[in-house]
């Protein structure tokens, strides 16, 4: 290797490798934010069930993911959903953040932010809205909430698409049950339900 | 082939972005001209109709940054007090402290050449990517690269 070969590349060593400070990233989010570029902010939020990916959009809180699902797969979902332009900008996600914190503690019954339903479609959606209405503390059947929905006798689907909630928690699933008091499913394993129907119990 | 989530492509080349700016316009320039660059492209990425090379359609926005910074650096007057041995040729200031002396020798290459040193010594690119960054072809990054070195090397002989 010559001289300015080893030059060069001595100097490119010596270059910082560890890019952007955060410091930097933090002023880009809060720029592109700003100038409207962000269609979809996500953080990650601490809560005693595990740390959490919460996503939202301009319309509204788009996805809450458990720490199982791939932040990859996560991200590669809503950018084919809603939009490319997803960007980690917590400061946008701090109005959920603290609801979710004081729902956590039990003080908090029912969550403000409204809901962006991107992430669902046709039944499952309607399945997802109705679960949205039960109260704090109550819990309905899969066949009720099936009947809600519109179609009383797709009880299994309607389950299905309990299972496949892209917003756990604030859209409450885990108050559904089976007929007769069997737990059932539950998209983020069945000791998060218990947790979250005990917590509601108080 | 659908876009990846922005968030994904900071992860993956926004290192490489930025140690390409800290090497062309300098420390203390490099988060502006990576912000506007991160900037620019969030603006044009949905419309985006090639999700092929990323990482050269980002370097190819950083280095027109790049430019920007160091033409506005040209028209800048130079500050009275400022010892003038200290400027570089090229209308570049001091070199930072935690700078190379190379870095300014490059700075002060012709556009062209400057750009293709860096994108291929710093973001390490290939050559069929420096000429995507550079709109010109694998073959003229090429000639680009080469004729900036020779350059530095006959400088730095003298």
């Amino acid at each position: 290797m010559n001289g300015i070969d080893r030059d060069l590349t001595e100097a490119a060593g010596g270059l910082p490798l560890g890019g952007p400070s955060a410091e930097a990233l933090r002023a880009l989010a809060a720029r592109a934010a700003q100038e409207g570029l962000v269609d979809v902010a996500y953080a990650q939020v601490d809560s005693p069930l595990g740390p959490l990916t919460v996503a939202g959009t301009g319309r509204g809180l788009v996805r809450v993911a458990y720490p199982e699902r791939r932040l990859d797969d996560v991200l590669a979902d809503l950018a084919g959903a809603v939009s490319p332009r997803v960007l980690e900008a917590p400061e946008r996600l701090d109005p959920i953040r603290r609801e979710l914190d004081e729902y956590f503690e039990g003080r908090l019954r029912r969550f403000s932010e409204p809901i962006d339903w991107s992430l669902t479609r046709g039944f499952f959606r309607r399945v997802l809205e109705a679960t949205a209405r039960i109260g704090y503390g109550e819990v309905r059947t899969y066949g009720e909430v099936a009947a809600r929905a519109g179609s009383p006798r797709a009880v299994r689907a309607a389950g299905n698409g309990l299972g496949s909630n892209p917003l756990p928690v604030v859209v409450p699933c885990h108050r559904v049950v089976r007929t007769g008091g069997g737990l059932g499913g539950y998209t983020g394993g069945i000791e998060r339900k218990e947790f979250l129907l005990s917590l509601e119990r108080g | 082939m659908s876009l990846p989530p922005f968030q994904t492509l900071l992860d993956r080349h926004g290192g490489a972005m930025h140690r390409f700016l800290v090497a062309s316009v300098g420390a203390a320039e490099a988060d502006d001209c990576f912000q506007e660059a991160c900037i620019a492209a969030l603006r044009a990425y949905p419309r985006l109709d090639n999700a092929g090379n990323l990482r050269a359609w980002l370097l190819k926005i950083a280095q027109r940054k790049a430019i920007d910074a160091h033409r506005a650096r040209a028209r800048r007057p130079v500050p009275t007090g400022e010892p003038p041995e200290r400027a570089v040729a090229g209308g570049f200031g001091p070199v930072e402290s935690n700078g190379q002396p190379i870095w300014a020798r490059v700075r002060a290459l012709p556009e062209k050449q400057r750009m293709a040193v860096f994108l291929r010594s710093v973001a390490d690119l290939s050559y069929a990517d420096v000429g995507r960054a550079l709109d010109c072809s694998p073959d003229a990054a090429r000639r680009n690269v080469h004729e900036g070195l020779k350059r530095l090397r006959e400088e730095m002989a003298a």
